[in-house]
């Protein structure tokens, strides 16, 4: 399968803190691969340097075979930021902001046409928001906004989806709604997935291989059932009493 | 045709009824309505960003540009409009930059701007009614290449939106998102600084720099609490601010008060009214209602 992202030897520091260090790792089409590591690790630092939003102070990243900076069609990579904030007074529906994740594909001059209507449609349809479509985005709970923040990312029809802590705080239905549509990317479209989180217990079973930051270094690059068999938990599980009284409803 | 000043021509012959019957309220009108409709186009972006202020920022530098064109003997219009731009491109590179916060630019902005406006006015001894024409507006003495140069300055910042407000919005939701996706977030920003500009130059004359940042705000307010879309949001607020124009210009013909403020009057009357009875309303509805 062909290089999506490679990150090779890549360092950065705040001043003289070093955040990364020597970081190196590839993400190739159709994988499902899960970043995790303490707070402080520097997850979403790499993130920021992945994505062209800081310059690495060593080493290189190219996505898609050019620097993020140097790659004309972003709309090949989707991003969902970490707590995409949405004031509550914000005057925007799901579909408004679905339909801001299309402008990079068609150009941000242009008018919205069916085809470019039929992708929002689609991506809502993707994240089950279709029946809160116009509804606006601070009337939904925390984890059906970020649904509507990862169609507005699915919108684009990405090769390289990158979501930041997406699951924090979010409920069960969301979580699995959330599952199905990554893993539809990946091995339904061929998209590559790189998920930062805490949480892997949502997408635990579906995961290619897992990466684990620690103090800036890659202490772990692997499958997840090597981690797994070392004794290593990988987040909650279906029997764990919170999801099982939300399981339970009411 | 009837030449560069038709349009003023043109709508000071309508057969209005009372209160914009004569002439001068007519000419009033039009450049009211091409305030009220335009202002609440930006300050809908403005206020998501959380930079309701920015417009009494430019305000102030478009203050100082009224009074270089007052000592120079230029249509102050002109030099408003440049020192405006300026002020509003310098103040979005800084923070581009961070060079200085948001709030430390405008400040930088707002006390330079019209502590040079009153240098500049002392040096072209023109402290009288003339300055005080553009610091509180005068929009009964509004005249035909007013209205036209209004006019001309609305039809720019209607053009500027209906082409970029999506982009703009997609920003004002993630500003680092939408620099991933490839949008050109610097130069949009920097574009919305200027169209800023333009629009306090445009109100300038209706109700004066101090209070042109409040036709840019106060209509969004409203709307907010009465829309659901984004889009909505821009129609409404657009709706509303044209709507204080025309209350505002009538209620100051009927009990003869300033028009300038209460246009404004009107505005903040309606985003009150809207935060006391909207579905949506508040911290400041709950309040008002007890």
């Amino acid at each position: 399968m062909p290089t999506v992202l490679s990150v090779d030897a890549v360092s950065f520091a705040y001043r003289d803190q070093q955040v990364l260090d020597c970081v190196s790792f590839e993400v190739t089409s159709g994988e499902f691969v899960a970043l995790a590591g303490a707070n402080g690790s520097g997850k979403s630092t790499l993130i920021r340097v992945m994505l062209g939003l800081l310059p690495p102070a060593q080493g290189q990243v190219a996505v898609f075979g050019q620097t993020p900076r140097q790659l004309r069609d972003r709309w090949r990579i989707g991003y969902v930021p970490q707590r995409p904030v949405a004031a509550d007074l914000l005057p925007a529906t799901v579909r408004d902001v679905v339909t801001a994740g299309r402008l990079a594909r068609r150009g941000w001059w242009r008018r919205m046409t069916a085809v470019d209507r039929a992708a929002v449609d689609a991506a809502i349809d993707d994240v089950g928001l279709s029946d809160l479509a116009r509804r606006p985005l601070g009337q939904l709970s925390g984890g059906q906004q970020q649904r509507a923040y990862i169609a507005k990312a699915l919108v684009s029809d990405p090769e390289l989806l990158v979501l930041d802590e997406p699951t924090a705080g979010v409920d069960a239905d969301s979580q699995r709604h959330f599952r199905d549509t990554l893993v539809g990317l990946a091995r339904g479209r061929g998209a590559a997935v790189l998920l930062v989180s805490h949480e892997l217990g949502a997408v635990a079973d579906e995961l290619d291989r897992l990466l684990l930051l620690r103090r800036g270094k890659i202490a772990f690059d692997g499958p997840p059932d090597d981690l797994v068999a070392s004794g290593v938990s990988l987040g909650v599980h279906a029997t764990d009493l919170p999801v099982w009284l939300e399981g339970l409803g009411g | 045709m009837t030449g560069p000043l038709g349009a003023g021509q043109l709508l000071a012959e309508l057969p209005l009824p009372w209160p914009f019957e004569r002439e001068y309220m007519q000419l009033a009108l039009g450049a009211g309505l091409v305030v009220g409709l335009c202002a609440p186009l930006i300050g809908t972006f403005l206020v998501q960003k959380r930079m309701s202020l920015m417009g009494d920022g430019i305000g102030h530098v478009a203050f100082a540009g009224v009074a270089a064109g007052l000592l120079a003997g230029v249509w102050p219009i002109w030099t408003a409009l440049v020192a405006a731009v300026f002020g509003a491109v310098v103040i979005e590179w800084l923070r581009i930059r961070r060079r200085a916060g948001g709030d430390l630019a405008l400040a930088l902005f707002f006390y330079s701007g019209i502590a040079g406006g009153v240098v500049l006015t002392g040096m072209a001894d023109s402290y009288d009614a003339g300055t005080l024409t553009y610091l509180f507006g005068s929009i009964l003495t509004v005249d035909r290449p007013d209205v036209v140069t209004i006019a001309v300055l609305g039809v720019v910042i209607v053009a500027a939106v209906a082409v970029a407000w999506r982009a703009l919005f997609s920003i004002v939701l993630d500003d680092e998102a939408a620099r991933v996706s490839g949008l050109p977030v610097d130069g949009l920003n920097l574009a919305l600084s200027a169209l800023t500009a333009v629009t306090i130059v445009a109100g300038m004359r209706i109700v004066g720099v101090l209070l042109v940042s409040a036709l840019m705000v106060l209509p969004v307010g409203a709307a907010q609490r009465l829309t659901r879309s984004f889009g909505a949001t821009l129609l409404v607020a657009s709706g509303i601010g044209g709507l204080s124009a025309i209350a505002g210009l009538a209620a100051a013909r009927h009990w003869a008060l300033a028009p300038g403020g209460t246009v404004v009057l009107v505005a903040a009357a309606l985003f009150v009214l809207t935060a006391v009875v909207s579905p949506r309303a508040t911290v400041l509805g709950r309040e008002m209602r007890g």
